[in-house]
């Protein structure tokens, strides 16, 4: 076995307050009918923070971190994957949405931990927009799931599909198209819920929100150091945060510790992979039932900082006058009013990274090729990933960038939410390949 | 110095033995059986016994192909080191052929492309993934299906100069619609030699995916199979080399990165 320098390593200290937040996320929506809240359902990327000015007694459940909760679970993914497809729905579809289709059809709720509930709690509103072809169609299914239960859930939808400008802001015009569709969603919300909508909380949420998306930015920031504080592997349990509650007081008040941690990781040196030798990024979401794949890499010394999706799915950034990519920066003033807070919130949203590939190929590449710079990566890990066309769509054009970039890239087949579509021995023994091109040994049984 | 490289494969094992990291003292292959270790064995001593050689005599062994994880460090063989496929195919195609760019390497179960960097490093490379439609297994089913005998799919194929298209991306499907053409009383040429376009296609296909430059050289016990050389070249476009002995690339390879690790001592 080759030997290479160790760095100190220790736990993070915040890890068991992440995962009892993220435990009361799910308790909080299963229970709130039991003390007269209202609960909704849309994608970690609906504009959560519009409803939050119905009360402080509302609670989401966004549709993909479900998706990915119940693939982390293979029995019972297996189980909402035959109930999809005993009901007529293809394999081909997005895996998050069928897993939370299944989840319906099945009619059981599961918890972050893995205990299942009988009766899937069925939401009180739809709340979603549109980015790619799933997010249009995945609650329209929703809502004839739970009718056919006898549950009538109103909907509404957000067209979000403007366009995408990297380094100037969005024309007028497209923000007032969203804006107003906001504007008419509140008064919608106040007559499906029967609720006053309170601007003071709209405020509160939307800055909420914007100063979360923001820190967690800083935190990935933070791993530009070497050794690196985070691993990605980690990181997914982090970010989740930001997919579940990113306009919730609560989500700031955690990542705020978190960055204070890791700053001070780095301040000390401690690594999360204390043989780190080689770094990489990824792409898309991973194969969540075979996180272990991270752990393999790790006997290599190989860290991976992230990717521009756990930084960019939610985290917001923006390139500075000197051509570096670096966190957001807020608004100098907090939003006072309604059209101020929808506004605001429209034109940072607008921005955000993983939504530039949508409508140019180019600018992931050049964000990648960004991070690659600036958090020193040796190699890339793109996830041909089978199961969310939207995130993977020409993922195969930005390997041809990096390359062209002088990246080496590393390319597996597999799928985020199916275990039936990701080979783990195959791309296990390709993966040593690619570690064996480019010059690494294993260091570690 | 006498160095052996070992390619544990899907279906044969094979082994050379190098003298000095250039000469070839000896090939031998074998079928792999149930026992893999077993199977490795018995080919390896066939080796030291053609080359009039005892095991101590050995000074390195390395080993190569799916199965490489069994004997190393393990007795008798006891490998000292094992390398992926594509690491030993690259080392091992370039001493053969110093000019070559681009590696075809179509085994039983894996059909692979290797781009090639400087001393026979590897640039990049490409796998095809869960799916036998692109190796040599998919042409032993498909000469099962039309009862012919594998030896004969390639000379068949070339008697036929029809164009028809296979669309299964899958061993599976493909064979369904072999039978659909064996009843429809398409002749065997004909079905022949759809099979070894079809292959040559995907093959094709995932080789683009990493580029294709000057010189392109095929390896693996597929690149013995006349059948498939020439829809290859027409999809890639490009003269098609093989080596003498194609199917003992890799084992060629990984014997001589055991000479060098045998040097760098």
């Amino acid at each position: 076995m080759a030997q290479t320098k160790e760095y100190p390593t220790e736990p993070l200290k915040i890890w068991n307050e992440a995962k009892d937040l993220r435990r009361k996320y799910y308790e909080g929506y299963l229970t709130a009918h039991e003390h007269g809240a209202l609960r909704w359902a849309g994608g970690a990327w609906s504009f959560s923070a519009i409803p939050a000015g119905l009360g402080n007694d509302v609670y989401c459940i966004t549709g993909e971190p479900y998706g990915a909760t119940v693939a982390f679970f293979k029995e019972f993914t297996s189980k909402c994957h035959d109930a999809v497809e005993a009901a007529g729905f293809p394999r081909t579809l997005c895996a998050y949405m069928r897993n939370y289709w299944g989840s319906i059809l099945l009619d059981k709720y599961i918890l972050a931990d893995g205990t299942i509930v009988d009766h899937y709690p069925a939401p009180d509103f739809i709340w979603q927009d549109h980015i790619c072809c799933s997010h249009g169609k995945w609650y329209q299914v929703v809502k004839w799931l739970e009718e056919t239960k006898g549950k009538k859930v109103p909907m509404y939808c957000v067209d979000v599909s403007v366009g995408y400008s990297p380094d100037e802001p969005l024309e007028t015009y497209k923000i007032n198209y969203i804006v107003q569709q906001l504007n008419d969603g509140i008064d919608w919300l106040e007559k499906v819920t029967g609720r006053k909508y309170d601007d003071k909380l709209l405020c509160e949420a939307v800055w909420n929100e914007m100063r979360a998306t923001s820190l967690w930015a800083e935190v990935c920031a933070l791993n530009q150091a070497v050794p690196a504080p985070l691993d990605e592997k980690s990181m997914y349990s982090l970010y989740v945060m930001g997919t579940l509650m990113k306009h919730r007081p609560e989500c700031v008040t955690f990542y705020e510790k978190l960055k204070a941690e890791v700053e001070d990781r780095v301040r000390r040196g401690i690594a999360a992979v204390p043989n780190e030798r080689f770094r990489v990024i990824t792409d898309t979401q991973p194969p969540w039932g075979f996180l272990q794949i991270f752990r393999e890499m790790e006997k290599y010394g190989v860290v991976s900082l992230g990717s521009l999706y756990t930084y960019g799915l939610i985290g917001m950034w923006e390139y500075r006058p000197d051509g570096t990519w670096a966190p957001k920066q807020l608004p100098l003033e907090k939003p006072q009013t309604r059209e101020e807070a929808l506004k605001a919130i429209v034109e940072w949203t607008a921005h955000r990274p993983e939504w530039a590939h949508f409508y140019l190929p180019e600018l992931k590449t050049k964000m990648m090729l960004s991070i690659v710079k600036q958090w020193k990566v040796n190699a890339v890990l793109l996830h041909y990933n089978r199961g969310c066309e939207g995130l993977s769509v020409h993922i195969a054009e930005n390997r041809l960038g990096l390359l062209d970039a002088g990246v080496p890239v590393f390319p597996f087949e597999g799928n985020m939410g199916d275990e039936r579509e990701f080979d783990m021995p195959g791309t296990l023994a390709r993966l040593t390949a690619f570690f064996s091109s480019v010059g690494l040994k294993k260091l570690r049984e | 110095m006498i160095t052996a490289g070992v390619d544990v494969g899907a279906k044969y094992s094979k082994i050379v033995l190098l003298e000095d990291g250039k000469n070839i003292l000896t090939r031998a292959n074998g079928v792999v059986g149930f026992d893999v270790g077993k199977s490795a064995v018995e080919v390896f001593e066939k080796a030291l016994v053609d080359a009039n050689l005892k095991r101590d005599q050995i000074s390195q062994i390395v080993a190569t192909g799916m199965g490489r994880k069994i004997i190393h460090k393990n007795p008798p063989i006891n490998a000292g080191e094992i390398v992926p496929e594509v690491i030993a195919d690259a080392k091992g195609v370039f001493h053969l052929i110093p000019t070559v760019k681009t590696v075809i390497d179509v085994g039983a179960e894996e059909g692979r492309g290797v781009k090639v960097g400087e001393k026979g490093g590897v640039k990049d490379f490409v796998i095809n993934e869960r799916c036998a439609a692109g190796a040599g297994t998919f042409i032993e089913t498909m000469a099962r299906a039309l009862e012919v005998r594998v030896e004969d799919m390639g000379p068949l194929a070339l008697k036929s100069t029809n164009v028809i298209p296979m669309n299964a991306q899958c061993c599976v499907f493909a064979e369904s619609e072999v039978v659909t053409l064996i009843h429809a009383k398409v002749s065997k040429e004909d079905v022949a030699k759809a099979i070894h376009d079809a292959m040559a296609g995907r093959i094709a296909s995932m080789v683009l995916r990493v580029g294709v430059e000057k010189d392109v050289v095929l390896v693996g016990g597929v690149a013995r199979n006349p059948g498939f050389i020439p829809p290859l070249k027409k999809e890639l476009n490009a003269e098609i080399l093989v080596p003498e002995y194609p199917e003992y690339t890799g084992a060629l390879g990984a014997a001589i990165i055991a000479f060098e690790m045998e040097g760098q001592k």
